[in-house]
């Protein structure tokens, strides 16, 4: 795990064992590190825990042992009015993969886009208005769709609405749970397009949780892969895809389908699942 | 290999001029498809582009409100579009299966999945209790799931996407049929049981000389499986051609873009070449 970079990160998991019941943990152990402005992929099978540390950087879930900070507050001890400011905050935000199940069908997306902003408080009309015009400009939608309803929106404009009703909060973390998973190809590529670049500009960190390693890699600077509710591997994408370590980050590789028929890849695959299936660490 | 007669020459599957259309618009325009014995096509195209009625017009399920036309729709040698129920009952499942997205919707959750594979066996293929029984349990052995007996048990929601997905393609083969149309298959599940079950039908196609109908919004995924491809956008057909040529010089500028997406975040770029297990343990 990386332990190089000094100081308080933006968030951190440390040694925390997570989950309903501490016999029945969905993460063990796990160590994680977020720095300011850093764009970090999480990646592994469904049920490996991803939602599970996303929810605890939003202080949603039961922290057993270890120790969970967001922007150097600590998460386990926040309770009650505390844990509701934090989540008013906004510090971290949270982008959900089904965009037409995280909007109100019945609401103009401005609305729903400004629906942060209007619970801290009142906003003057004018102020309130170029706030959610500014923001649609910055996730590439024209502010004329303000007015729209979810429905009258495809599902690209539709995630990007997802995205600028949590950036209008200034967030210092975003987190985005299978953002383009239901999104067809085009618009997928415009999320993507979008994701890498706001991550270039580094004013917020993002984590970007899929199944999907291609989609993770085009985006992110690291990635940490999660198995079994184990981090077994992190690192610079780049090297974790061109030397992974772990039997399970190496199957996801080969499994990921790549433009050439898949005849070569079979045998190896077949190998390494069956490693995977022995807990096999093969490092 | 199957054991019904085959007419000679012309294809299994033969598609001309095929139009669907609702009350209010046209959504298939003069498709023109042929798949031939033992040959695996593949159809790529977003979600609306017609890809899905396209097969269903094969399968005779094309939802009501909608119309099918065509100048031919043909199985061996057999006119699809004046056949009688009482008839499709002897072509669709025996013939030409299909398995689609969402497998635990096409399963009865108050019964074993080993009952529901045995009591195909004994309806359609007339086995007596006992035979079915085992027969049902050689299927999913042949599909690669391990303890067999033990999955026979299970009721769906006791398995996992891959498993259940495993078990809809054995009912599928059950009768050992010419034509499986596979509907987005894979879509719903993880990278790596992706990868497990495109190969599970890859093995089937070599074993059995099964012909292949590949639907999928994802182009790579289409290359792993399929030796042509056609693209449909807005319900026509915009390219088609052998996949490796496809794939190496694109015509249609929505191939182009399928393909630049895959360049920007596909996983070719990055991966090297992944040590096999084998290679790794014994280092």
């Amino acid at each position: 795990m990386s332990e190089t970079s000094l100081g308080e990160p933006l968030a951190l998991l440390q040694d925390a064992t997570i989950g309903y019941h501490r016999r029945a943990a969905v993460l063990h152990d796990v160590t994680l590190r977020i720095e300011q402005g850093e764009s970090v992929g999480l990646i592994g099978e469904t049920g490996s825990g991803k939602t599970t540390i996303a929810r605890t950087l939003l202080g949603l879930t039961t922290v057993h042992s270890g120790r969970v900070t967001v922007g150097g507050r600590d998460l386990a001890r926040l309770r009650g009015r505390a844990l509701r400011t934090f989540r008013r905050d906004g510090v971290v935000q949270y982008v959900f993969q089904d965009p037409l199940r995280s909007l109100d069908p019945d609401i103009p997306v401005g609305d729903s886009v400004a629906e942060g902003l209007d619970v801290r408080g009142r906003l003057d009309r004018t102020v309130r208005s170029s706030r959610i015009a500014e923001t649609l400009h910055a996730v590439g939608l024209d502010p004329e769709l303000a007015s729209r309803l979810p429905g009258a929106l495809s599902g690209g404009q539709r995630q990007r609405i997802a995205i600028a009703r949590a950036l209008i909060l200034e967030p210092r973390l975003l987190i985005l749970d299978e953002p383009v998973s239901a999104l067809d190809a085009a618009n997928r590529v415009h999320v993507l397009d979008l994701l890498r670049a706001s991550a270039a500009g580094r004013s917020f960190a993002q984590l970007f949780i899929s199944h999907d390693l291609g989609s993770v890699a085009g985006v992110t600077d690291r990635v940490v892969v999660v198995y079994r509710g184990r981090i077994v591997e992190d690192g610079p994408t780049a090297q974790v895809i061109a030397a992974p370590q772990h039997p399970y980050t190496r199957l996801l590789i080969e499994s990921a389908p790549t433009l050439e028929s898949a005849g070569a890849d079979r045998e190896r695959r077949a190998e390494l699942r069956a490693l995977v299936a022995q807990g096999g660490t093969g490092a | 290999m199957s054991a019904h007669a085959s007419a000679a020459g012309g294809p299994l599957l033969e598609i001309r001029g095929l139009h669907i259309s609702s009350p209010s618009a046209p959504l298939v325009r003069g498709i023109d498809l042929a798949v031939h014995r033992g040959e695996s096509v593949g159809i790529v195209g977003e979600s609306g582009s017609g890809k899905s009625l396209t097969c269903r017009s094969a399968l005779g399920i094309v939802p009501d409100p909608l119309r099918v036309s065509a100048d031919r729709l043909a199985f061996d040698g057999q006119d699809l579009l004046t056949l009688s129920e009482r008839r499709w009952r002897s072509v669709r499942g025996s013939r030409i299966s299909a398995v689609f997205q969402d497998p635990a919707s096409y399963l009865n959750p108050s019964l074993t999945v080993g009952r529901q594979l045995a009591e195909v066996l004994r309806i359609k293929l007339g086995r007596r209790r006992g035979a079915a029984r085992r027969e049902a349990v050689a299927l999913l052995d042949g599909l690669g799931l391990r303890d067999p007996a033990r999955v026979a048990t299970r009721y769906p929601h006791e398995l996992s996407g891959g498993m259940l997905q495993r078990v809809l393609i054995a009912l599928a083969i059950a009768e050992e049929p010419d034509l499986l149309i596979a509907d987005e298959p894979t879509t719903a599940l993880d990278a790596t049981v992706q990868a497990e079950v495109l190969d599970v039908i890859a093995d089937l196609r070599r074993e059995r000389g099964l012909a292949l109908l590949f639907v999928s919004h994802d182009l790579a995924v289409v290359a792993q499986v399929c030796e042509r491809v056609l693209v449909m956008r807005h319900g026509v057909v915009v390219e088609e051609g052998r996949t490796a040529d496809v794939l190496a010089a694109p015509r249609h500028p929505y191939t182009r873009a399928l393909l630049d997406a895959h360049d920007e975040y596909g996983l070719d770029r990055l991966r090297a070449h992944v040590p096999s297990a084998r290679e790794v343990v014994h280092v």
